[in-house]
């Protein structure tokens, strides 16, 4: 094996950014004026950009970096999540735009789910509204802490100051609403670039730092410390071996570490942690896609959905109360679902306890009826056992999806 | 756990979805080029130095010399099933890059190759090496994409892919593209390379100042000015570049969105 540990240290792992907000606040602009401004738009997007702005007789219109659909570029709006990587001068970002279409939500949460940390913009004009209100509710959920409000289009507001501590005050308590407080407010113009990648002339008021800098100042720590838990993924059957697949959601394996094998709760050893092309790696670490041997371990309870786990166990059973979120169809009390967490995935039902809003978290919803942009308070009956953990210290196993009709039609986190 | 480590098991993980999800109806495409070749390195590592399923080459009989020699020796190598798949009868009838529009080239020398492959082995699930950094419209992809029987890719209306969770749910006559490398950038392509020492075709290393950024068939591919003959300095010159990685694909630049077109008439 060719080995270079030079580039290994200099590589800097790329930091995933999700911007959220509601319709035409500026989200796919900013984006585009990011990447313009740190000089990371290939030359020939850029080109691509202005002859299609041009085409569509608009000024240049940073969105359509982004917005690369023919349809979205002829409505102005974005329709699905998209996500484009660039540096800054401290490290590489992947950015991730999501739309802001309540019709869209789905791809909204597709794409927050792979951010670290959240860019949410309000309009200086327009203000809070309600997919502000259903975002930041939204990110609360996907368990993103790091929330940046930027306050865009501040050159609509003649770059007045008092119109900015006004937002700053009403986005601050939005978010505390949720638990969540703001890393930073920053007013910005993503159309005329203030106040993105450096100071602006034209808020001589302003002592916040630019976007670029508040987001450099970003930091995310995994939880690589933690109970040791290996949804099996699959397993494969080689030299007479059985090899149990997955990846490492929390903490780290050995061999010679004794495992239990939930939910049935049988006890077996780890034999080997087999990886390609070194044939055994010594120890097996959170995230890392492995594959394991046991001993001492029953065939039957070593199938795909079995959670081997080591240090505090997890909970099991077969009713859970959680937090849900509808982004599909509808869904009446006492429909069929599948609960998919990690890779179990278990037939079941949903009671609805309290359904509403996020948009307008106050007003309570009839409680027969989930729809697109709501969310419930529940409880989860499941026919066979569910293992899972507390979201705020093992989100990987915290967390899951319903299918409805075959269909991921819902999130959700256990409480 | 180090950033190509992430970007690996990433891929591993949707690659053994995959196979379990669609276990005897999975095969994967293979271009002979960087990325794919990358992608197959994966699968390997996924299934511990085995190809469990076949790879299926779609020849126009355009491509490079070098690239038959590169594929028919990596499959006895690494001993996997190639299948090689052509749409005859347009060949027969003189289809061609000169023929006419390069958008039509591409749809029945590729889309229309691979949908008659398809259908023929009755595959329910395409492994693809796309990534997300090529171009806007593969920005929206999914890990787990479906296509229905025309191979219509209905990209307004994509499943949500949540949390690892990818749908699999087949209606009749659709099939799923399946993108592990979608995360990748073109620069992570070539640093995994370098890391894991992946045999690669040297029509990417420059020969007389020249080289391919981006392969496919003879007459739509132009070279680059490069000086770069290793990958470290393909590497170096990736760092600083701001060229766009298909500058050199013809079919690109017949209008704004042939892309689109291409994608959603089931081209890969």
């Amino acid at each position: 094996m060719q080995q270079t540990p030079m580039v290994e240290e200099q590589i800097q792992s790329v930091f995933p950014i999700v911007i959220t907000g509601h319709v035409d606040h500026g989200k796919s602009t900013l984006v585009g004026r990011l990447l313009y401004d740190t000089g990371t738009l290939q030359s020939e997007r850029y080109q691509e950009m202005v002859q299609s702005s041009c085409e569509t007789s608009r000024e240049d219109e940073f969105a359509f970096v982004l917005d690369a659909f023919e349809e979205e570029r002829r409505r102005g709006i974005t329709i699905d999540t998209s996500q484009i990587f660039f540096s800054s001068k401290l490290r590489p970002y992947v950015i991730i735009d999501t739309p802001g279409h309540r019709e869209f939500i789905r791809n909204m949460v597709t794409g927050a789910c792979y951010a670290k940390a959240a860019v949410l913009l309000v309009d200086a004009t327009e203000g809070v509204q309600e997919q502000t209100y259903r975002h930041a509710w939204l990110l609360s959920i996907v368990g993103i802490r790091d929330v940046c409000v930027a306050v865009n289009k501040m050159d609509a507001v003649g770059y007045r100051e008092e119109r900015f501590q006004e937002l700053r005050t009403s986005a601050e308590a939005l978010l505390e609403k949720f638990g969540l407080s703001p890393s930073a407010v920053v007013p910005i113009s993503a159309r005329h670039g203030d106040n993105i990648v450096g100071p602006s002339d034209n808020m001589p008021w302003c002592r916040i730092a630019p976007l670029m800098d508040v987001l450099d100042n970003l930091h995310y720590t995994p939880i690589e410390e933690g109970a040791f838990r290996f949804p099996v993924q699959d397993v494969y059957q080689k030299s007479g071996e059985r090899i149990l697949v997955g990846r490492v959601e929390s903490g780290s394996v050995r061999p010679g570490d004794k495992v239990r094998l939930l939910p049935r709760g049988d006890q077996a050893t780890v034999e080997k942690i087999l990886s390609f092309p070194e044939e055994c790696a010594p120890c097996a670490r959170y995230g890392e896609a492995v594959g394991l041997t046991l001993s001492g371990a029953d065939a039957a309870v070593t199938a795909r959905g079995t959670v081997l786990a080591h240090g505090e166990l997890p909970r099991h059973g077969s009713s859970f109360a959680a937090t849900i979120f509808w982004f599909f169809g509808e869904y009446s009390d006492g429909d069929a679902v599948t609960i998919r967490c990690a890779t179990q995935a278990v037939e079941g039902t949903i009671a609805l306890r309290q359904v509403f809003d996020p948009a307008q978290p106050e007003a309570e919803l009839p409680c027969d009826l989930i729809c697109v942009g709501e969310a419930a308070h529940c409880t989860i009956e499941t026919r066979g056992d569910l293992v899972c953990d507390d979201p705020s210290l093992l989100p990987e196993m915290g967390r899951f999806v319903v299918e409805h009709d075959g269909i991921p039609a819902g999130a959700g986190i256990f409480r | 756990m180090d950033y190509y480590q992430a970007l690996e098991s990433k891929s591993v993980y949707v690659i053994r979805e995959a196979y379990q999800k669609f276990n005897g109806r999975i095969a994967m495409l293979w271009s002979v080029g960087k990325d794919s070749t990358t992608l197959l390195w994966l699968v390997r590592k996924a299934f511990f130095g085995e190809i469990p399923f076949p790879v299926i080459h779609i020849d126009t009989s355009y491509k490079f010399p070098e690239m038959y020699e590169f594929r028919d020796r990596l499959a006895k190598e690494w001993g996997f099933e190639l299948i090689v798949a052509s749409n005859d009868h347009q060949l027969a009838q003189g289809m061609g890059p000169s023929t006419g529009m390069k958008l039509d080239c591409c749809t029945e020398l590729k889309t229309n190759a691979l949908k008659q492959v398809v259908e023929r082995h009755g595959f329910q699930s395409i492994l693809l090496g796309i990534r997300r950094d090529e171009h806007g419209i593969r920005a929206k992809e999914r890990y787990f994409s479906p296509r229905d029987a025309e191979f219509q890719w209905d990209y307004e209306n994509q499943p949500a892919e949540v949390w690892d969770q990818y749908n699999s749910f087949l209606r009749e006559d659709e099939h799923y593209r399946i993108h592990p490398i979608l995360h990748f950038t073109e620069l992570d392509i070539w640093r995994y390379v370098q890391r894991e020492n992946i045999p690669i075709v040297d029509l990417y290393r420059s020969n007389n100042g020249a080289r391919y950024r981006s392969i496919g068939c003879v007459p739509c591919c132009s070279p680059v000015p490069s000086q770069a003959s290793t990958v470290a300095e393909i590497i170096a010159e990736l760092e600083t570049s701001t060229q766009s990685e298909r500058a050199g694909r013809a079919q690109d630049k017949e209008n704004l969105y042939t892309m689109q077109k291409l994608r959603s008439l089931g081209y890969m």
